[in-house]
């Protein structure tokens, strides 16, 4: 008898089981790319499951004009390097109407530049299931949610009446305009995420290690100055200090951690001595109780 | 509060960071699930093992504190319950509807807990959980005892292949600690509990809210020298014999990049494989042999059960999605015939002869409950005999596919000898299934070819056999259109048949009522003969008031494309009930009859019907003029 697999190989053959699934079973698939290090090991899985074919799916950004440069940077080169099938959604009425997270808040700019924008890059393409990098481990409503999850005409989830998902066997069946949304990355825990990283040498943004960047503290969140864009308060003031992120979104509404890790083996130790969780510094999922569950029926990831 | 336990952590220096990522690595991991009954306190004592083995963030218990407060059922105590009941809805009503993940870690193994359910309405989502779980930890409140959910979970774990379960007597403060209480429910349980096929039971007095016996032995039960919840649960051995099972290998996707690459991409099932191995198609009987074992981090020797691969053969032979590579010297069933276990989670009952989509982990193929042997009582396990299975029922049902699957029995094999039942028209997951072996019935009667055709029989006769099948309520014309029609048809020198639902009734199905199940037989029996009338080059009338949608698409698909053609006679309700030709309406409003379509059973109108025809206002010859167009039109008069 050979040895068991490992933790790392269980998960790795279970994603890469579920990917396989979803080409064999869809008509139209596509990776949502979110470019965080979630997105990063979902690619890399992709990579895998296919090989030697690339994925035969296109991988979809939605973005909504506040990411981080260096995230685009990021997204830009790797889609040139992997050479997949990049297509980047907008909402472009939304930056008509201005919408922006200074003026309108967390809870609209979230609302109509990801929510909004990722249903219309849905219609719009026609895709029957989208890949989504939610784990599990990350929120409560999460830890409740199928590995196929079903979606209705309309992008919503109803979490009172999923489908049984019994062993392996997963119910790809939908009617027109129906679509599924699939999380190969159910199972594991941000941990695992990282060990993987370090284990298969996964790119991953600069933003997750240490450096001295320009910040600003507003809301108890260390926020980045990341352009011109962020407008100071009266009695906020630009410092210099070497900070990190654990997550990436919009940057004015990703808080970063002050922290001196700047290799992968720094991050994960600090990760293992971590006293809060990663979504802390993630305001959308506390601008109201059970928020994360509200904007997921409502079609976000 | 940290995020994983001290003992594990070395000082944080980052040079051991790699040796400590190595040691996590090589930690088995446990799947297991709480269930039992709606409150003895599964999301509690998930929430205290979360607590203790101090896995909870600090801002995600300032949260569950806030939450607390506002819908805690402990007082002024922490409400543990609140970090695992995640839906707004379970937090409001206090109590679990779907089944909730979490993970943990101790310095000695790795776990994934599924909490589960207990309303019996949500009996789905416990089996969900249990599907990957390999032990139960059955929670019974120490001062209710035993209850029917305790044993429908139990044997619920025991068909989905759980050998290992953790009885936990909770609430054992609220008995006063009291060993004559535990000692009553273990001997009650295991006294149920002896035919499940159990490997082990293990009872543990606990107090999920105050931590006794959790994760530490407690000092209120000195009585009690067994182990505590997580000392049992770090070291159970659910492994079982390591003898190696025989390969398998369902083929999820088929690779073909470019004309030298044809990969077969999969996960093993079981056993194992070698370049160089022989390996035989199970459906087809092909044999070749593993040439390339493909991944991205490079070729293969060999590859083990859980590994997902890509397998490349010697030659161009035929497998696609739904067949199975397999070992030439042990191999599955392949069959079209099969008996299983069915655990049934929806609101529509399962029917015998009525038609599912039974989907293995990669084939799927419409499947028809030829037989419903048995319900299985959950309070004592009595095979009953049932002519349907409820909402959360089991039983042993005989399934007839339309195609053959390969396939081996669920206790030789949890991931090939598994199924889920669809309905074909909501898409929904109705329910599952645990193969229990082939029958053999299939092998046995062959078809006999026949040297006359259906073509040959209908040349003969100048037409175009097909069906015609009238649908509607009782009255709504069905018979006088379908009885016009068939005049007209003769006169024009056609060979035509009419089957009347009430003419039949005298005699092929005499034996049937007006319940949903016979229902559906009704409508199986008379699809199948009209199906060989329209072999015999007939033009067949059916004239059924068959009053389900899967039905009349279960008769469509016994029948080519373009020969079954659904004529639905739309009679609105009122106007059947004020017609009422044979008295029966009135004798149902009356509550007389019973089952009566339109009045206590549904009537599920017809969303593709081929020939739509409203009444109201018309005569039946303007109607069977339409009708008569219609077909000439395509041929068939």
């Amino acid at each position: 008898m050979p040895a068991p697999l490992t933790h790392l190989q269980r998960l790795e053959a279970e994603s890469i089981h579920i990917m396989r699934e979803v080409a064999a079973s869809f008509s139209k698939p596509v990776m949502l790319y979110s470019i965080g290090k979630d997105s990063s090991v979902l690619l890399h899985l992709a990579m895998k499951a296919f090989y030697p074919a690339k994925p035969p799916f296109p991988f979809l950004h939605v973005d909504t004009t506040w990411k981080f440069r260096e995230m685009i940077a990021f997204r830009d080169r790797m889609a040139a390097e992997l050479g997949f099938d990049l297509l980047v959604h907008i909402n472009e009425e939304g930056v008509r109407d201005g919408i922006n997270p200074f003026d309108h808040g967390s809870n609209v700019h979230t609302h109509v530049m990801k929510t909004v924008a990722l249903r219309q890059a849905l219609d719009t393409y026609g895709f029957d299931a989208a890949f989504g990098g939610a784990r599990r481990d990350e929120e409560k409503s999460r830890a409740k949610e199928r590995i196929f999850s079903f979606r209705t005409a309309s992008h919503s989830w109803d979490p009172k009446n999923q489908r049984p998902e019994m062993w392996k066997i997963y119910n790809t069946r939908i009617s027109q305009g129906e679509s599924i949304r699939v999380f190969p990355l159910s199972n594991w825990t941000e941990l695992d995420i990282w060990q993987y990283i370090l284990q298969e040498n996964i790119p991953i943004v600069p933003l997750y290690f240490a450096k001295k960047r320009p910040v600003v503290d507003r809301g108890g969140m260390t926020i980045l100055v990341d352009d011109d864009r962020l407008k100071l308060q009266p009695d906020e003031k630009i410092e210099e200090r070497k900070v990190r992120f654990r997550t990436l979104g919009c940057y004015p509404l990703t808080g970063a951690i002050d922290s001196d890790a700047d290799t992968l083996e720094e991050i994960v130790a600090e990760m293992l001595t971590a006293r809060t969780s990663e979504r802390q510094g993630r305001l959308i999922d506390r601008d109201e109780t059970g928020s994360m569950e509200k904007k997921k029926r409502e079609g976000y990831f | 509060m940290l995020k994983v336990d001290d003992s594990a952590l070395p000082e944080t220096e980052v040079t051991d960071i790699r040796s400590y990522l190595a040691s996590q690595e090589n930690k088995t991991l446990l799947r297991f699930l709480t269930c039992g009954s709606v409150d003895d306190g599964k999301s509690t004592l998930i929430g205290r093992l979360l607590y203790d083995t101090k896995l909870i963030f600090e801002d995600q218990l300032a949260t569950l504190e806030q939450d607390s407060r506002k819908h805690g059922t402990t007082g002024d105590d922490i409400d543990f319950a609140l970090l695992v009941d995640g839906l707004e809805e379970e937090r409001q009503q206090g109590i679990t509807i779907d089944v909730a993940y979490r993970f943990f870690s101790t310095p000695k193994r790795k776990f994934i807990v599924a909490d589960t359910p207990g309303h019996e309405q949500y009996t789905r989502n416990m089996a969900t959980g249990a599907s990957s779980a390999d032990l139960a930890v059955v929670l019974v409140d120490a001062r209710q005892g035993v209850l029917a959910q305790t044993r429908r979970h139990s044997i619920i774990a025991s068909l989905l292949g759980i050998r290992h379960i953790v009885l936990a007597v909770n609430k054992i403060d609220l008995v006063g600690f009291d060993e004559e209480v535990f000692k009553r429910i273990v001997m009650e349980y295991t006294a149920f509990a002896k035919d499940l096929g159990f490997a082990s039971i293990v009872p543990i007095p606990m107090s999920a809210r105050y931590g006794d016996n959790v994760t530490r032995a407690s000092d209120n039960t000195p009585w009690y020298t067994g182990p505590s919840l997580i000392d049992h649960l770090e070291t159970v051995d659910v492994e079982g014999d390591a003898a190696e099972r025989p390969f398998r290998f369902p083929v999820q996707y088929v690779n073909r990049p470019n004309h030298e690459f044809r990969g077969f991409a999969g996960t093993v099932a079981s056993g194992s494989i070698a370049v160089g191995d022989d390996v035989v198609v199970a459906k087809s009987d092909k044999r070749s042999r593993v040439k390339r074992i493909a991944t991205y981090d490079g070729d293969r020797e060999s590859a083990f059960e859980g590994e997902a691969v890509t397998l490349l053969l010697d030659d161009e032979i035929e497998v696609s999605r739904g067949n199975m590579l397999v070992a030439p010297d042990a191999r599955p069933h392949v069959a079209d015939q099969l008996a299983a276990n069915v655990v049934w989670f929806d609101e529509h009952p399962l029917l015998p002869g009525r038609m599912y989509l039974l989907r293995t982990e990669t084939d799927q193929v419409n499947a028809t409950v030829s037989h419903l042997k048995h319900r299985t009582n959950v309070n004592n396990f009595a095979h009953e005999a049932a002519k349907s299975l409820e909402l959360n029922e089991v039983g042993v049902c005989n399934f007839s596919l339309q195609a053959p699957i390969a396939f081996d029995s669920f206790e030789e094999n949890r991931t090939t000898g598994a199924f889920v039942l669809i309905d074909r028209l909501t898409n929904a997951t109705v329910g599952a299934g645990m193969i229990l072996h082939p029958l053999r019935r299939a092998a046995n009667i062959h078809w006999q070819a026949l040297d006359v055709t259906k073509t040959s029989r209908a040349e003969l006769k100048h037409q175009k056999p097909a069906i015609l099948w009238f649908t509607g309520l009782s009255g709504s014309g069905k018979s006088t259109i379908a009885n016009l029609l068939e005049k007209k048809l003769h006169a024009a020198g056609r060979h035509t048949y009419i089957l009347d639902g009430d003419n039949v009734r005298h005699g092929l199905n005499r034996d049937l009522g007006f319940t949903e199940e016979d229902r559906v037989e009704n409508i199986r029996r008379v699809g199948e003969v009209a199906r060989l009338m329209t072999e015999a080059g007939l033009i067949v009338l059916v004239s059924f008031i068959s009053p389900f949608r899967a039905e009349r698409r279960m008769a469509r698909d016994m029948m080519e494309e373009g020969e079954f053609i659904e004529v639905f006679v739309d009679t609105p309700f009122e106007e059947c009930a004020k017609r009422d030709p044979k008295g029966l309406y009135a004798r149902a409003l009356k509550g007389e009859i019973k089952n009566f379509t339109g009045v206590d059973s549904p009537y599920e109108v017809p969303e593709l019907a081929d020939v739509h025809l409203p009444t109201m206002g018309r005569s039946p010859e303007d109607l069977v003029d339409e009708l008569e167009t219609w077909l000439k039109e395509r041929g068939y008069c």
